[in-house]
C-alpha cells in the first residue's frame, strides 16, 4: 500500500479495507487467534468455547427505514457472534456522542438497542459513554462487542467450503445499504425498502441443532454478498459459481442501482447470513429457514466446485459466466 | 418484462445464430461506448461467442479520454480554499499526474460527487462566498445537461457557479479511428444513449463514406446479442448500413431540444484526447457568450506541469489496436489498485473492466 | 457515458418532474424535454429526462424477443 493517507474506501469492506487490516492492522497484533482471520475470535477458557467480536457502527443517517444506528449496533455484533456458531449471550457498548447532541434522540437510540437484545437474547452488561466536542464527531458513533458460547460439537470456519456443497441465501439483498442510502441521494423509496437489520441468532440456533454439519456460516454485510463469497472461496481454496437467476434483490432496489450505476451484490446487508452445507442437507436447511421469520425468501443460490480456486464465478441470465470480483474500493454513484 | 426462462430463450436464439452467421473469418466488432464494454461483461455475453467474433473496445469512456492536464487543472483548483468542487462519481479515483481527487479530498479538499450537474448549482446558491466548479466531462448524452445547467445558472443569475469542461463527441472519433485503419474494424456497436440525443444522422458517414456496417445498440444482454446479430447479416451480405436496433429509445431525430441547448452553450472545437491525442473539432468549449461561467477563464490557477506515465499504452487500448491483455502493463503493473492510466482506473475503462470481470482471469 | 434508466412521469411542475422507476421516486428536470406529458415513459440520466419512450416500440421489442423463432433470418 503506498497512499499515505486513510482514505474512504478504508471503510468499505471491499478490497482496499481488506488491504488495510490485512498489511498494517493485523501484522501489528499478530498472534494464533487474530490469524484464524475469521469473523469473531474464538477461543476456549477454562474448557468453554467462546466466541468473541467487536464493531463499530457510524451510520448516517442515524434513523432509517427499518431501524437505527441502536439496533444496527446490537444486531450486527450479535451477527458476528452468531456467525461462529455461538450463542451470543453479552453484549458492551461504547457510546462516543458529540456535543449537542439531543436525548431524545439518545433515548430513541438506547430503547431501540434493549429492544433488539431483548429479540436476539441478549444482555448489554457493561459500557462507556465518552462527549467530544461539537465537530469532533457526526452525532454519534457506537462500539459493541459481544461474547458468546459456541454450540457443542459445532465447527463453523470459512475454510471448511467444499466441492459440492450448495450455498444457500436466506433472503433479498441491498435493502439496508438502499435505506439508508436513499436520503442522500434524493432517491424516495416504496414503503417496502427498509433496512433487513435482524438478529438472526436464533435462527443459526435452530439450524444447527438440526444440521451440525452446517460447513460455512456467515453475513454479508459491508462489502456485499460477492465480497463475502470471494472471502470464503480464497479461505477455502475452493470455487464458487452462483446463478444469477437465483439471487434475489427487488424490483425497486434493483431500480435504485441501476439509476446510481450500484451492483446488488456489492451493497450490505444487515440481516442476511449465507449457509455452505452438503447437498444431502439442502431441504431441511431451506425447511428451517423458509419456516423462521428470517428466512421465507431462502434458497439455494449456487455450488462450490474444486475450480477455478479462490474465485467465484456468476452464471448470467442469458447463460455466460462472469468472474465475481471482491470489491475494490467503496461504490460511487456515475453516469457512465 | 420478459421472465428468465423468456430471456435464456431469446438469448440462445441469438446465439446460434451468431455462430452460424460467423464462419471461419475472423471479424472484429468495436463497441464504442464505455457503458457497453460494461454491459457486455456484466452479461458474460464474450463467452458465448464463437471464437472468430471479436468484441474491442473504443474511445467512448469519457473518463479514460480526458485529459491528464484537465485533473491536473481540478486537483490544482480543489487546493484552493475558496473553491467547492463537484464531481461525477467516475471522476474521483482517476489518477492525473501526480495525484488525484480521492486523494486530495483525503487531504481535506472540498470536493463533492453530485448525481446531477444540477445539484451544483444548490451547492452554489448555499454557499455565497465559495466559487463551485462543476467538472463537466462527457459525451454527447451528458453534455447537454451541463449546458442546460449553464443556462439556469445564468437565468437565475448564479455568479458563483463554472464549469471546467472536458466535453467530447463520438462521431469525430469513430472517423480518426476508420481514417487512421491500421487494424480494420468490421462493424460498430454504436452507443445508445449517445444516439438518443444526437439522432442517426450523425452516423450516415460509417456506412457510405467507410462501407462500414453499424448498429445503434442497447443496453439490456438481448439488445446487445441482437445487434451482434444485426452487424453480423450485414457483414455476411456484404450490405454495410445504419441499423437501429434501439428504436423504442432513439428516433431518427434523436432530441432536437437537447441539441439546441447544447449547442445555444457549446461550440464544437478541437479536442484532446488522452493517449490519442488532439482530434479536429471533436469536442465542445463554451461559447463566448458563456463566458463567466468558464473557469479557466475567470479563476487564476496554476497547474503542474502535465506528466504520462512512461510505457502506458491507454491510446492503443482505446482505439482498439490493441486488447488490454496485449498490454505489457495490463494486470502486473498496471491494476486497478494502482492503475497506471486512465483505461484501468475508470469503472467502465476498457482495462478496468477486462480485469473485473475476468477476461483472462476467469479460468472456470 | 450511457447510464440511463427509462421512469414514468407520475407528477409534473413546469420543468421539474417526478418520476416513478419501479417503485423508486425521483425528482429530474425537464430543461431538455419539456414536452414530456405526464404519465409518459422517459429515460432519465443524471437527473434529467432526455428521451421519450416510445411504448409502442417497447411492446414490439418485448413480442420480438418472446416470439424470435417466428422471426428467423428473413
Amino acid at each position: 500500500m503506498s497512499v499515505a493517507r486513510i482514505q474512504m474506501a478504508h471503510g468499505s469492506g471491499g478490497k482496499v479495507s481488506h488491504d488495510l487490516v490485512k498489511n498494517i492492522i493485523w501484522p501489528a497484533f499478530a498472534n494464533d487467534i487474530l490469524g484464524e482471520m475469521h469473523d469473531g475470535a474464538q477461543f476456549v477458557i477454562g474448557g468453554a468455547r467462546l466466541a468473541f467480536s467487536t464493531d463499530s457502527y457510524v451510520v448516517k443517517p442515524l434513523f432509517f427505514p427499518g431501524g437505527d444506528i441502536g439496533k444496527l449496533a446490537v444486531c450486527g455484533t450479535v451477527n458476528d457472534v452468531a456467525m461462529n456458531g455461538a450463542v451470543p449471550l453479552y453484549l458492551s457498548v461504547g457510546f462516543v456522542i458529540e456535543e449537542g447532541f439531543s436525548i431524545e434522540d439518545l433515548k430513541r437510540i438506547l430503547a431501540s438497542m434493549q429492544e433488539a437484545a431483548a429479540e436476539a437474547g441478549v444482555y448489554i452488561v457493561t459500557g462507556d459513554t465518552k462527549v467530544v466536542e461539537k465537530g469532533a464527531v457526526d452525532g454519534i458513533f457506537i462500539n459493541t462487542a459481544g461474547i458468546g458460547k459456541i454450540i457443542d460439537g459445532i465447527t463453523i470456519n470459512g475454510k471448511n467450503a467444499k466441492p459440492g456443497q450448495d450455498i444457500i441465501l436466506n433472503g433479498y439483498l441491498g435493502d439496508h445499504a438502499l435505506a439508508v442510502m436513499s436520503e442522500r441521494h434524493g432517491l424516495e423509496l416504496p414503503q417496502s425498502v427498509k433496512s433487513d437489520c435482524a438478529p438472526l441468532g436464533d435462527l443459526v440456533a435452530s439450524l444447527l441443532a438440526a444440521v451440525p454439519s452446517i460447513a460455512v456460516l456467515r453475513d454479508p454485510t459491508r462489502g456485499g454478498l460477492a465480497t463475502t463469497l470471494n472471502e470464503i472461496a480464497l479461505q477455502s481454496e475452493v470455487g464458487i459459481i452462483i446463478e444469477e437467476k437465483d439471487i434475489p434483490v427487488s424490483l425497486a432496489v434493483q431500480a435504485a442501482c441501476d439509476i446510481l450505476g450500484f451492483d446488488p451484490l456489492y451493497l450490505a446487508n444487515e440481516g442476511k447470513l449465507l449457509v455452505f452445507v452438503d447437498k444431502e442437507y439442502t431441504p431441511q436447511v431451506l425447511k428451517i429457514m423458509k419456516a423462521h421469520k428470517y428466512g421465507r425468501e431462502a434458497r439455494v443460490i449456487g455450488t462450490v466446485s474444486h475450480a477455478p480456486c479462490g474465485q467465484v464465478g456468476l452464471r448470467t441470465g442469458i447463460g455466460g459466466i462472469r468472474l465475481l470480483d471482491m470489491l475494490m474500493g467503496d461504490q460511487l454513484p456515475r453516469i457512465c | 418484462m420478459l421472465t428468465n426462462e423468456e430471456v435464456k430463450k431469446a438469448a440462445d436464439f441469438f446465439v446460434r445464430e451468431i455462430v452460424s452467421l460467423a464462419g471461419q473469418k475472423p471479424i472484429r466488432i468495436m463497441e464504442v461506448c464505455g457503458t457497453h464494454t460494461v454491459a457486455i461483461f456484466k452479461a458474460g455475453i464474450r463467452q458465448l461467442l464463437p471464437t472468430t467474433v471479436e468484441l474491442v473496445s473504443g474511445p467512448g469512456c469519457p473518463v479514460c479520454v480526458t485529459p491528464n492536464d484537465f485533473l491536473d487543472a481540478a486537483i490544482a483548483y480543489s487546493k484552493q480554499p475558496e473553491i467547492i468542487i463537484t464531481t461525477f462519481g467516475d471522476m474521483l479515483k482517476v489518477p492525473g499526474s501526480s495525484s488525484s481527487l480521492a486523494q486530495e479530498k483525503a487531504a481535506g479538499a472540498d470536493i463533492r460527487i453530485v448525481y446531477s450537474p444540477l445539484e451544483s448549482l444548490e451547492i452554489a446558491t448555499k454557499n455565497p462566498h465559495k466559487k463551485v466548479i462543476f467538472l463537466a466531462v462527457g459525451f454527447e448524452t451528458t453534455a447537454p445537461l451541463a449546458a442546460a445547467t449553464v443556462l439556469m445558472a445564468e437565468k437565475e443569475q448564479i455568479s458563483n457557479f463554472y464549469v471546467l469542461s472536458a466535453h467530447k463527441l463520438v462521431p469525430p472519433a469513430l472517423r480518426v479511428l476508420l481514417a487512421a485503419g491500421n487494424r480494420p474494424v468490421d462493424g460498430f456497436l454504436l452507443p445508445g444513449h449517445v444516439s438518443a440525443i444526437i439522432g442517426m444522422k450523425p452516423y450516415d458517414f460509417l456506412a457510405k463514406e467507410f462501407a462500414t456496417p453499424a448498429v445503434v445498440a442497447g443496453f439490456e444482454p438481448l439488445d446487445i446479442l441482437q445487434s451482434i446479430y444485426l452487424l453480423l447479416k450485414q457483414i455476411q451480405r456484404k450490405e454495410p448500413k445504419l441499423d437501429n436496433q434501439y428504436g423504442r429509445v432513439v428516433p431518427v431525430v434523436g432530441n432536437p431540444i437537447a441539441c439546441q441547448r447544447l449547442n445555444e452553450v457549446y461550440q464544437v472545437a478541437d479536442a484532446q484526447w488522452r493517449g490519442i491525442g488532439i482530434l479536429k473539432d471533436s469536442g465542445l468549449a463554451l461559447r463566448e457568450k458563456y463566458r463567466a461561467f468558464d473557469a479557466l477563464k475567470n479563476l487564476p490557477v496554476t497547474v503542474e506541469p502535465t506528466k504520462e506515465h512512461k510505457g502506458c499504452q491507454c491510446g492503443q487500448v482505446l482505439t482498439g489496436a490493441l486488447l488490454p491483455t496485449e498490454c505489457p502493463l495490463f494486470g502486473e503493473i498496471c491494476k486497478p489498485e494502482h492503475p497506471v492510466g486512465s483505461c484501468m482506473v475508470s469503472v467502465e475503462g476498457t482495462c478496468a473492466a477486462w480485469y473485473k470481470y475476468g477476461a483472462g482471469r476467469w479460468q472456470g | 457515458m450511457c447510464l440511463a434508466v427509462p421512469g414514468k412521469i407520475i407528477d409534473k411542475q413546469d420543468m421539474l418532474a417526478t418520476v416513478d422507476i419501479s417503485g423508486v421516486q425521483r425528482k429530474v428536470s425537464l430543461m431538455l424535454l419539456p414536452e414530456a406529458k405526464l404519465g409518459e415513459f422517459v429515460l432519465i440520466h443524471a437527473g434529467f429526462a432526455v428521451q421519450t419512450i416510445d411504448e409502442e416500440e417497447v411492446k414490439k421489442t418485448m413480442e420480438l424477443f418472446k416470439e424470435l423463432e417466428q422471426y428467423a433470418d428473413k
